[in-house]
């Protein structure tokens, strides 16, 4: 087979969509104006796909922060912290960050997917065991795989299949790494956590990985997430997570009480190859930290907003994610369907993600609604009444 | 434990549900080329056969499992280890 020749299907699912009428992976944003607005062709468009979960990407404060940062520290780190040294920003991050997560330690990496892809890489190696929810995102499947470690899939949020498999492993449970995610990206539901904490407590030796993505900020009394959430912090070994949703930036993180994490720092080797982060970013997420933890209204926002988008769905009739979440998927069984009605909410001033297999964990279509604190009141009927028409002008819109 | 002939036919028996309509399923039948699996069905499967069997298949075969045969040596092995 020819070094190409793996594309072609790719290629076909291209052609097909474009046939449609479908950009949806080459949509340009000629202007964006706010964490809910932009324009594309010169149409305005209410942005309802982007994990902007505080609408933050905009405020002020941070892009003052960002702008100094910018003006007295230049445009770029231009290299590795272990090669070129750290700039006080981002270790002051790291203090900032583990306070806020009352945890021991904690390491800044340049993107989300680095953070997942180094931790779980450096954390296990061959002989070790990793045993992952089935619906956690590529960046955990890659960093496993990057480790050369046994990776064992648990079905999604059952925690009965879980406790199987770990039982299953006999004595290798004191090599063995739970992963799982707070809020999962695609159907926004919830990690059934602190069932999967009490169950990780009957394996002594396993270790449990909560990647915090989309839940940092969305979740917790402090935002901390889901693990605060479920009360079961003191459970979980390593949090992961990003900058780049409810901070508004692009970044990650893992925090822990182990002190072995100085030592991960220096074996991680996507974090000691990677440059990092600019000096505007690091300023921006400090920024945006301060204000999440500051003001637990933007939470409580974001909350009745997804609520009354979910309820006004769910009226209408639409086959939707299994709760109300800041993610909202309306889910259609054929592709098709997700196509007609993603090109039509485009002509109505809306933009929300299409996603299709094999990026969706059932095979099912997903228009994927992303809420956010910064979504007015106006802007949440507008997207309603969006989808509203649809349901009346295809008949059969969901199944 | 069961024999290879014992694991590879319910494999096969679990396999044709799968398969596109009409289509044979042998020991040498390609789950790629000849099925036309997609990751969903490749797990789908591996979630049928673990229940069947009470095992855990770890995602690392999957590069070496091109044929229904290839799959089924795995999962004698991993019997085994059982």
């Amino acid at each position: 087979m020819a070094i190409f020749d793996k594309f072609q299907q790719l290629a076909a699912t291209r052609r097909a969509m474009a046939a449609s009428g479908i950009q949806s992976i080459s949509v340009v944003m000629d202007r964006v104006v706010s964490a809910t607005e932009a324009f594309v062709n010169g149409r305005a468009l209410i942005l309802a796909g982007t994990n902007n979960y505080l609408g933050l990407t905009f405020h002020p404060e941070c892009i003052e922060a960002a702008c100094d940062a910018a003006r007295t520290q230049g445009t770029g780190t231009t290299g590795s912290r272990v090669a070129n040294g750290s700039y006080s920003a981002h270790v002051q991050l790291e203090c900032e960050l583990a306070d806020f997560f009352d945890r021991r330690s904690v390491i800044v990496f340049s993107t989300g997917y680095v953070a997942n892809l180094g931790m779980l890489s450096t954390l296990a190696g061959p002989g070790d065991v990793f045993v992952i929810d089935a619906d956690c995102h590529a960046s955990i499947y890659d960093g496993c795989r990057l480790s050369g470690a046994e990776i064992i899939r648990f079905r999604h949020n059952d925690t009965v299949d879980l406790d199987k498999r770990l039982r299953r492993l006999g004595e290798r449970i004191a090599n063995t790494l739970i992963v799982v995610e707070g809020i999962y990206s695609m159907l926004g539901d919830r990690a059934p956590l602190a069932e999967i904490a009490a169950v990780k407590r009957r394996c002594p030796g396993a270790h449990l990985v909560v990647d915090e993505a989309h839940s940092l900020g969305v979740l917790g009394n402090h935002g901390r997430g889901m693990a605060e959430e479920a009360g079961v912090e003191a459970d979980v070994d390593f949090v992961i997570g990003t900058f780049s949703k409810s901070l508004g930036a692009i970044g990650g993180y893992c925090a822990s009480d182990h002190p072995e994490l100085d030592l991960i720092r220096y074996a991680n080797r996507p974090y000691v190859f990677t440059a990092s982060s600019s000096p505007s970013i690091i300023a921006s997420t400090r920024k945006a930290l301060g204000i999440l933890s500051a003001h637990p209204e933007l939470r409580q926002r974001l909350w009745e907003n997804a609520r009354r988008l979910y309820a006004r769905l769910q009226t209408l009739g639409y086959h939707l994610s299994p709760e109300p979440s800041p993610i909202i998927a309306v889910r259609f069984a054929q592709r098709e369907q997700a196509y007609a009605l993603w090109a039509e909410l485009i002509e109505r001033g809306i933009y929300v993600n299409l996603v299709v297999p094999p990026a969706t964990p059932d095979g099912s279509s997903l228009l994927r609604c992303s809420v956010s604190a910064g979504h007015t009141p106006e802007q949440i009927e507008k997207i309603g009444s969006a989808f509203a028409d649809l349901k009346r002008s295809f008949a059969s819109a969901s199944d | 434990m069961p024999a290879y002939e014992e694991i590879l036919s319910i494999v096969i028996e679990l396999i044709k549900p799968l398969a596109p309509q009409g289509r044979s399923v042998q020991e040498d039948t390609d789950l790629v080329a000849d099925l036309e699996f997609d990751s969903l069905k490749v797990m789908n499967l591996i979630e049928q056969v673990e229940d069947r069997f009470d095992v855990s298949v770890p995602l690392n075969i999957l590069p070496d499992i091109r044929c229904v045969r290839d799959f089924a040596v795995q999962l004698l092995e991993i019997i085994g280890k059982n």
